[in-house]
């Protein structure tokens, strides 16, 4: 904190600085903007000076790396101890291609595993299932039972290598599909590591890939979260997501708030069920985006650490610094990437990245070119990695932790950014808390209305987009695009039919009645979907049970 | 006397959960005065072609970027004929690739909006395919 004598001196000779020389240059050469602003919409000012600081305490605001509050990052040695993990989100058509996929990244030196199901697998249903018609494997793998896991994962080695699943709605279903396909090859679950992401209010907020409604969901994520501290001590239950607010078009701050309001919730809904939250908390993960403005994710993400761990210690009272560390994977966004020009995208993606490791993540997706085309190409895919590895091998951010602090804009930003976060956990107070706030839309109109002045501004040319709205080419499109498997939705339904044939559905049946009559009660339901899982139950098969207990979700319609 | 409103039914087909896109683009309608019905997430083509034919719509807006579209589009045409609709305007936005373009229009699909389409480009193509079938 600098004395204010000091202070006043700044402010003096900025005054001047501002009269004399700043001012001879603006009469000549006007500034570009009317208004600089983030990729947010949150003005930036020509410069950041110790004025903008003023108040800041290195030990109570930044600290040290693996000390509270984490401003500076969650380890101590940060990159210079172990790099963050390279996991590349990865999934398309059939279990084969994907498994060839993962294989082929894992040949590239991604470091650890990402799956993305197909949309009919994220709403719990087969893939012959009358609503999948048309979808299969169009955005991601298809796994409709244990018979899919098993082929998905076959010659991986699970117990050396961590995965993480995209999956919300029935995550405890695909969960218990992977860990039975690891007990199948004589893996026990305590040495399974990996995430799943069944973080479900951002699906009501964003992401949509909802099954249950949000009373029925809350406490199967619970139970997940009991199951996983008592049996699957390495893995995270659990990657509270703000990547998909901010691809629907939030703001940087809104990506912030919501994501740790709705980890807070979880929070008090395991409390809630006497769980011991220094039990569950250190395997509460987190999933941020990386978009455009390299300084204010950088900003997001620091004050993200310190948000988080001074809730956990003074608000939950946890006692395990392990409790206060906010870990995270981050994605370079998606939203962001253009079909014209795709090439462009390389560059786009290599500054989100930058902006990931700048800001401490442990885990990153870097984005393929061809991302707003098709899904990636073997090619593209490559580049994105290869992107990675440059930063983590050449540019030399990855030799010092948290570089960038002390930086005067940095550090206002990531006041700002907390600042604006409090504000918006005192609005959903207000509202009653994340569920009833998202009952009445108020994160989905928060949203669309971000979504709605982002896109203004792009149509009315005060916000470029390079090859979009400048720099056009009226080139042709040069890059391959990735074709699927035109056998693999066959292979899929026969497989199908087989595993129904072939299983024991007596048995089958009387897992299903014993999930139902536990959904219907209080019991833990992981173990009985296990059970159900492990008789060759398919997804629709037992997803239906919870469907039928329980009810589905209807959201409110906003725009 | 005063010009009668173009009526609209945005709408998601499909499981397909991206909805950023169709949300802006029913905002970007209602703002030029049109009266914009948006469906919300996980229409069936039968409760599509059903709102269409409640809420007398001049148009139908499909918003698909899951690449089901040369499965939903069909059906969702199909069953518009079949209320006795075919002078609806259908305009498809989201992921389409190059080469399903030509079947799609060859269907009756009066304009395929990609990303990178601006939202003056969107309201002038719906004015235009209104006044065209009318």
């Amino acid at each position: 904190m600098r004395e204010p004598d000091e202070l006043r001196a700044i402010r003096k000779a900025r005054a001047e600085w501002e009269q004399d020389t700043l001012r001879a240059v603006l009469d000549k050469w006007p500034e570009r903007c009317e208004e600089f602003v983030t990729t947010s919409s949150e003005p930036v000012e020509r410069l950041y000076t110790p004025l903008d600081v003023s108040d800041l305490d290195y030990g109570r605001d930044l600290g040290f790396p693996g000390q509270y509050p984490f401003t500076r990052g969650v380890h101590p040695s940060m990159y210079r101890g172990r790099l963050w993990t390279m996991r590349m989100f990865a999934g398309f058509g059939s279990v084969e291609e994907t498994n060839a996929r993962f294989k082929y990244l894992l040949s590239h030196g991604e470091t650890g595993l990402s799956v993305a199901f197909d949309f009919p697998t994220l709403y719990g249903y087969d893939s012959d299932d009358p609503l999948a018609e048309g979808e299969f494997g169009k955005c991601g793998v298809a796994v409709s039972s244990l018979a899919d896991m098993e082929v998905l994962f076959d010659g991986i080695p699970v117990d050396e290598i961590t995965t993480s699943m995209t999956i919300n709605g029935p995550a405890a279903v695909i969960w218990a599909m992977y860990i039975a396909a690891g007990e199948k090859r004589g893996i026990p679950m305590a040495k399974l590591g990996g995430t799943i992401q069944n973080d479900i209010l951002k699906e009501y907020i964003a992401q949509k890939s909802w099954m249950l409604p949000p009373g029925p969901s809350m406490r199967l994520i619970v139970d997940t979260f009991e199951f996983g501290t008592q049996h699957l001590p390495r893995w995270n239950t659990i990657s509270i997501s703000g990547y998909h607010i901010r691809e629907a078009g939030s703001t940087a701050a809104q990506e912030l708030a919501f994501t740790l309001a709705d980890g807070l919730a979880y929070v008090e809904a395991a409390i809630e069920r006497g769980l011991d939250v220094d039990r569950f908390a250190p395997r509460l993960s987190f999933f941020f985006n990386a978009h455009n403005d390299l300084f204010e994710e950088i900003a997001k993400y620091r004050a993200a650490r310190r948000i988080w761990a001074c809730e956990m210690k003074e608000r939950f009272h946890a006692r395990d610094p392990r409790s206060w560390w906010l870990r995270f994977h981050t994605q370079t966004a998606g939203c962001s990437l253009t079909a014209q020009q795709p090439e462009n995208n390389i560059v786009r993606t290599t500054i989100q990245a930058l902006a990931a490791v700048l800001g401490g993540t442990q885990s990153l997706h870097t984005n393929s070119m061809d991302e707003a085309l098709a899904l990636p190409s073997e090619q593209a895919v490559r580049v994105a990695l290869r992107t990675q590895q440059i930063i983590a091998h050449e540019s030399g951010v990855a030799s010092s932790a948290d570089p960038l602090a002390g930086s005067y804009l940095v550090e206002a930003w990531t006041n700002r950014l907390e600042a604006e976060a409090y504000e918006y956990f005192r609005k959903i107070e207000s509202l009653g808390g994340v569920i009833p706030a998202l009952e009445q839309g108020f994160f989905q109109r928060e949203i669309a209305t971000s979504a709605y002045r982002y896109q203004r501004e792009i149509e009315e040319r005060r916000r470029i987009v390079v090859g979009v709205n400048e720099h056009l080419s009226a080139e042709p499109l040069s890059i391959p695009l990735l074709k699927m498997d035109p056998q693999g939705e066959r292979r899929q339904r026969e497989r199908l039919a087989r595993v129904r044939s072939e299983r024991d559905n007596d048995l089958l049946q009387r897992r299903l009645a014993a999930l139902r009559q536990a959904a219907q009660g209080t019991e833990n339901l992981v173990p009985h979907i296990l059970d159900a899982v492990r008789a060759y139950g398919t997804l629709s098969e037992i997803c239906n049970v919870l469907r039928e207990v329980f009810g589905e979700y209807r959201e409110p319609v906003i725009i | 006397m005063p010009e009668k409103k173009i009526r609209v039914l945005v709408a998601k087909p499909g499981l397909d959960g991206h909805d950023r896109g169709a949300k802006v683009v029913a905002r970007a309608l209602r703002d030029a005065g049109m009266e914009v019905i948006y469906t919300g997430l996980r229409q069936t083509p039968e409760m599509i072609a059903s709102a269409a034919l409640q809420e007398d719509v001049d148009a139908v807006g499909l918003s698909i970027l899951s690449g089901a579209h040369m499965t939903l589009v069909p059906r969702v045409i199909k069953l518009l004929k079949e209320q006795g609709l075919e002078h609806v305007a259908v305009f498809l936005g989201g992921i389409v690739p190059d080469e399903d373009a030509p079947a799609l229009r060859a269907l009756g699909v009066k304009a395929i909006y990609g990303p990178g389409t601006t939202l003056d480009e969107i309201v002038r193509g719906v004015r235009e395919g209104v006044a065209a079938g009318e």
